[in-house]
């Protein structure tokens, strides 16, 4: 890929609603060409932004600049950008094609490059045989994609998605993730996505910003928000994190620790610069427990834990592990071909370890 | 048995509100000038009705006020309910309710009101005070209609055109005015009604020049009820019921 071109720079924007500031100097720049995902919890501003750039909200301070022009005082109508809202908004006194030509015919698009233009756009979310329906005859995911159909049509610069498919079931949801995905690639368009689906934002995007309280928590891709965030909030948010309190024991230089955790000393590596006697949250993903049975041999050292819960949820196994400390411990562990048949039995004592070098390490915080 | 309740009911209840009317479409065809006794087939009632100057003026005039003021509360209304629905400014919350309550005022206040406003202003009572009048009650309800219907709808939608490109001329014409139509046309015929047969406020804000219909024939009815009365009132049934139907057609089409 060639160097990233800034499409859309957001600085310092600001919105107070009565004594609730629900955006506190925020910025972002987003690239030409890519699949960027507001991710965050309800309230969190991620909409408020969206709203912004759509030009259907005003910024109390701060600018918004589009391919280097400041499009602060262009009102929503005249911006070279479309947004599929996530009730989809369908004009339901329109047949479909109306709906998706509608765009078209506002900005003045000759008559006759209007039909296949629509046919077009219709025929890439594959819906070219319902052009003279109605809204209200089409299904969720019909109608969601004429939605999108009628955004695209318009071949904006920038597509804006609020929660779009947050109205769809669990398996439309997954086919339509895919099918976006796809879309955008084969367009080309910028794609800004909100949503508080952490699953969604990580299949889905190139970049994701997560959110909170009107502020921006990590700026990165899929990867390294999940694998390595950068505060306990984004842990917590990006699926579910075990939580251990470690302390530190010894500085061994260059980022490497000696934490001492649930009793035992541990040699783990940390990003954040700490001293002795720093208190830390050393954080691990279900997956990344390792549970085994207590009568095997281990050669490295391991922490005693008591099953209190297990889940059988088909491709995993996952049990719920009492420390001596209290502390429970999520493991979420795949069958394999070396022990296709693996299982706890409740209050059976077993041996938890982890990959070094997988944990996260982060200051100590409740 | 219970069918038997149930239609029997049924039968009762619709017997008490249509006898009257039958009676008197029947009797409006009845040569007999005493409705007790069948005098055979005649549409001399009709004959009369047409034929006397004075009927027919009022008539007309009946029609030209109830037209112009449903046309007029229609357009101030839609207007009114498009302006409470879609914008927020101070005292939107009084001005809805304040419409409510101006559906609430017993009828006579409104007359009196209005009476005591046309001498205030020096407007001479006729067909100017008439329409004005008439604009005043149908008001209310046109908003209501046009209100409750557009907030059954996503205004998303008024989002969405704004952001696919429309100006709020175009987002009004396209998208509102399309959609609140049917109840547009019921807000019209409504009024149309309301207007019609409106005694109470006409008696007061009319004026001797300027004759309609439902005073003529209240009128005419403290002296004795004339089969032409019947004849009228047969055509002002029909009238209606033609505008019911026209107004179902129009919501369905909406569907």
């Amino acid at each position: 890929m060639n160097e990233p071109r800034a499409l859309l720079n957001l600085n310092n924007l600001s919105k107070t609603y009565g004594s609730n500031r629900v955006l506190d100097n925020f910025n972002l720049t987003i690239f030409d060409g890519e699949f960027f995902t507001l991710l965050g919890p309800s309230g969190c501003g991620k909409t408020t932004v969206l709203r912004m750039i759509a030009g259907l909200e005003d910024t109390d301070t701060g600018n918004i600049q589009l391919d280097g022009q400041d499009i602060g005082q262009v009102p929503a109508e005249k911006r070279p950008i479309n947004t599929v809202f996530q009730s989809y908004a369908l004009f339901p006194h329109m047949t479909v094609f109306d709906n998706v030509a509608f765009g078209l015919r506002m900005s003045g698009v000759a008559k006759e490059e209007i039909a296949p233009r629509v046919t077009e756009a219709l025929e890439m979310v594959r819906l070219g045989d319902f052009a003279q329906r109605k809204p209200a005859q089409l299904s969720g995911g019909q109608q969601q994609r004429v939605a999108i159909a009628r955004a695209v049509v318009n071949r904006p610069k920038l597509l804006l998605l609020d929660e779009s498919l947050s109205a769809l079931d669990y398996k439309l949801r997954q086919q339509m993730q895919i099918e976006l995905k796809r879309l955008q690639r084969k367009l080309g368009i910028t794609f800004v996505y909100v949503t508080h689906d952490q699953e969604e934002a990580l299949s889905m995007s190139d970049r994701v910003v997560v959110m909170n309280k009107g502020k921006v928590q990590q700026l990165g891709s899929p990867r390294e928000i999940y694998e390595q965030p950068a505060n306990l909030f984004v842990a917590k948010f990006i699926g579910e994190i075990n939580q251990l309190d470690g302390e530190i024991v010894e500085i061994d230089g260059n980022h490497e620790y000696e934490v001492k955790v649930e009793g035992l000393k541990w040699r783990l590596h940390a990003e954040h610069n700490f001293k002795v006697g720093d208190k830390v949250n050393v954080l691990l993903r279900p997956e990344d427990v390792r549970v085994e049975y207590i009568d095997d041999p281990h050669p490295d050292q391991y922490l005693v834990g008591t099953v209190v819960e297990r889940n059988y949820k088909g491709k995993t196994l996952d049990s719920l592990i009492r420390l001596p400390s209290g502390i429970e411990v999520i493991a979420s562990e795949f069958f394999d071909e070396d022990d296709p048949s693996f299982d706890y039995s409740l209050n059976q004592k077993v041996a938890i370890k982890w990959v070094p070098g997988w944990e996260v390490v982060l200051p100590y915080e409740v | 048995m219970a069918p038997i309740f149930r239609w029997g009911f049924m039968g009762l209840v619709l017997t008490m509100i249509y006898i009257p009317i039958l009676v008197l479409v029947v009797n409006s065809f009845n040569a007999s000038k005493y409705g007790i006794k069948w005098g055979g087939f005649t549409f001399k009632w009709y004959e009369k009705f047409w034929n006397n100057d004075g009927l027919m003026t009022a008539a007309l005039n009946s029609l030209t006020v109830s037209i112009v003021a449903a046309s007029v509360a229609t357009v101030i209304g839609t207007l009114a309910a498009v302006a409470l629905h879609r914008y927020q400014f101070k005292g939107k919350a009084l001005l809805s309710s304040m419409v409510f309550v101006s559906m609430l005022t017993p009828e006579i206040v409104m007359a009196i009101s209005l009476l005591i406003v046309f001498m205030a202003l020096g407007i001479k009572l006729g067909f100017v005070s008439l329409v004005i009048g008439h604009i005043t009650f149908c008001l209310p309800f046109v908003i209501v209609a046009v209100y409750s219907r557009l907030k059954g709808f996503d205004m998303k939608m008024l989002e969405a055109a704004r952001d696919l490109g429309a100006s709020e001329s175009s987002i009004f014409w396209k998208i509102i005015l399309p959609l609140a139509l049917p109840a547009v046309a019921a807000g019209w015929l409504l009024s149309f009604t309301l207007s019609l047969d409106d005694v109470i406020v006409s008696a007061f804000v009319t004026g001797p020049g300027y004759e309609i219909l439902p005073l003529k024939v209240y009128s005419m009815v403290r002296v004795g009820v004339s089969p032409e009365v019947n004849a009228i009132s047969t055509i002002l049934l029909v009238v209606s019921l033609v505008l019911v139907v026209i107004s179902q057609l129009l919501l369905r089409e909406d569907k």
